[in-house]
């Protein structure tokens, strides 16, 4: 993929670490005071969706690898989440566990047979594979099938915390979701994260060099899968409901279009690529299926004029790195 | 009527010929991918959209023009060619310096605008077209009941598949296609139009999309979503057989097709996801795909 030339590299790292504390910060106070000013439901269902893009653009934005089939991992974590708080009774940090486990274990086997091939196949694979297991929701008992899971009960926190009061949920879903960005923020600073992006760049130097990418780009979709697991997972119980959009091909779509309009390779794009589409989305859900014609013009006029996305313009232009 | 493997031999031909019929489409979309990833390296995402295109077109060609099927057989692929033509000239030749991903992610967007509209025109459900006159009725061969549209079907998509690979493999034309996939600039140096050649050969694969399009009308119900629920099945065709060859898209089309008929009737449950499966199976044995080159 194109990438965002770092308009850091002559500037003093302090500079660099400071403009993204800052964004974070900022970041942290918004949410912490938003659901004042707005619905606290909506907020939870941002958040989750914000970690789901966040996830996948671990996966595109810095190993270079474009799943079309993310919704497989996200989806099938909400409905695991979901039967495990319903049916088996789990407290909701062990349903959410038990939904993230799911996905890990998906993102295994999904991901060791897209690595087989490069480029388009993969995407190509991830889609397909990802249609399959949609196939299983839509066939298997527990899935409740077109209905989905319904009435998933929150419960009590370790048992103890009631969830059904909207602000409690909501500081366990914000803290959720800064733990999976700042994992993720960790990931991509990281040695091994250094070695993604240098697969990314130039995957046969990387070979040259004797890095075993097949792992790495392993490693890199088990953790992507994973924490858009504890996305999916997380919505299902805040929202009490696991059902087919979460896997159906669509929202492996949006996923890619809330990344895209956010900026690629950027740390925040994806979360503010995922408040932006939940907004229009819900601004717009009168006007019906033009959401959708709406939606496909965003992706042609991103691709075509607007490739960094808003954070990566932003970035491009006040010469910082978010 | 007689029995194998203890199913009616009335179910197990029926449902060969239901496999024939898909896999006449997949074969003629696997086909326009092909040949559209060979010139463009641009996986057409929207080709599904283009398909359910073609069948519309059909479809208001009759209601607004009064022309029934076999016109619009001629008509509906050019003017759908057309719109991928503009579509090629406004859009996709801006991204071919740019990764593939781009045009991937392109096309999904104007596949996610050609069935918004087509839905918020049409209605989520379908719309009947009907079977032309001189092809209603059927045949009885002895052993099977045989529809004069669907042998049509299957005969048309085979000849306009060989037709295809008789032009790109064995004629002057194609001879210039397969030299501007391998060196796009050492053909330009010999004189040859390579940008004019990649937009006819975008108008030519989304012109075989709609031509399926036209033919599945009568079969299937004319609807907006028709297109991306077969896309994604061709989607896995393409990884199995590989881009590399024409004919090998054209065998691994019918082949699945079959594959997936014949599970129809051994194992209904599965036959939803059979094509993944063997996808998945493929990859694992030959992951460079069945017809594939590796690399």
């Amino acid at each position: 993929m194109e990438r965002v030339v770092d308009p850091l590299t002559k500037k003093s790292s302090a500079w660099r670490v400071q403009s993204e504390t800052i964004a974070f910060v900022v970041m942290v106070a918004a949410l912490a005071i938003a659901p004042f000013f707005t619905y606290p439901l909506f907020l939870m269902q941002a958040m989750c969706f914000a970690l789901f893009a966040c996830a996948f653009n671990l996966l595109i934005g810095y190993v270079g690898l474009l799943s079309f089939g993310h919704a497989l991992y996200f989806g099938w974590a909400s409905y695991l989440s979901a039967h495990a708080a319903k049916v088996w009774g789990f407290t909701p940090e062990l349903a959410i566990l038990t939904g993230t486990a799911t996905a890990a274990i998906c993102g295994l086997i999904a991901g060791s047979l897209a690595i087989r091939r490069q480029g388009i196949y993969f995407a190509m694979i991830t889609l397909a594979l990802a249609q399959m297991m949609f196939f299983f929701a839509l066939q298997a008992k527990f899935t409740g099938g077109e209905d989905g899971i319904q009435g998933v009960p929150r419960g009590h926190l370790f048992g103890l915390i009631d969830l059904r009061n909207e602000m409690t949920m909501y500081a366990v879903v914000l803290i959720i979701f800064l733990a999976g960005f700042m994992f993720i923020y960790r990931i991509i600073h990281s040695p091994f994260g250094e070695v993604l992006k240098a697969i990314r760049e130039n995957e046969a130097r990387a070979i040259s060099l004797g890095y075993k990418t097949d792992r790495y780009k392993l490693a890199a979709f088990v953790l992507s899968a994973t924490l858009a697991g504890v996305g999916g997972a997380t919505k299902a119980i805040v929202l009490q409901l696991a059902s087919l959009t979460d896997v159906n091909w669509p929202m492996s779509g949006e996923v890619v279009l809330m990344t895209l309009v956010g900026g690629l390779s950027t740390i925040f794009g994806p979360v503010v690529g995922a408040f932006v589409i939940l907004v229009m989305q819900f601004k717009l859900a009168p006007i019906g299926e033009w959401v959708l014609v709406i939606q496909g013009a965003i992706f042609v006029a991103c691709v075509l004029l607007f490739r960094r996305g808003i954070v990566g313009e932003l970035a491009n232009k006040l010469r910082i790195r978010l | 009527m007689f029995e194998i493997f203890g199913i009616p031999s009335q179910a197990l031909f029926g449902q060969l010929l239901i496999g024939l019929i898909n896999g006449s489409f997949y074969a003629l979309l696997s086909l326009g991918l092909a040949v559209i990833f060979g010139m463009l390296n641009i996986i057409n995402f929207s080709h599904g959209a283009q398909y359910m295109m073609g069948a519309f077109a059909a479809y208001l060609i009759l209601q607004y023009a009064g022309l029934g099927y076999w016109p619009a057989l001629i008509i509906a692929p050019i003017l759908v060619g057309i719109t991928g033509i503009i579509i090629e000239r406004a859009f996709l030749q801006w991204l071919y310096k740019l990764d593939h991903l781009y045009g991937l992610l392109l096309t999904f967007g104007l596949a996610l605008i050609l069935e918004g509209v087509a839905r918020n025109y049409f209605g989520s459900a379908g719309l009947p077209y009907t079977v032309p006159e001189s092809l209603q009725g059927g045949r009885n061969l002895g052993f099977m009941f045989l529809p004069n549209y669907r042998a049509w079907v299957i005969a048309a998509s085979l000849t306009v598949c060989i037709g295809t690979w008789f032009v790109i493999e064995r004629t002057r034309l194609g001879a210039y296609l397969r030299a501007a996939t391998e060196n796009p600039t050492l053909v330009r140096a010999f004189g040859i139009n390579v940008p004019r050649m990649i937009t006819l050969t975008y108008g030519f694969g989304v012109a075989l999309a709609a031509f399926a399009g036209v033919m599945a009308a009568p079969i299937y119900n004319v609807s907006p979503q028709m297109g991306s629920e077969l896309i994604i099945v061709v989607f896995a065709v393409v990884v199995i057989g590989g881009m590399g060859s024409i004919l090998g898209a054209i065998v691994t089309g019918f082949g699945l097709g079959v594959v997936e008929g014949l599970t129809k009737v051994f194992f209904p449950e599965a036959s939803n996801t059979v094509i993944f499966v063997i996808m998945a199976i493929v990859l694992l044995v030959r992951p460079a795909g069945l017809f594939g080159r590796r690399g």
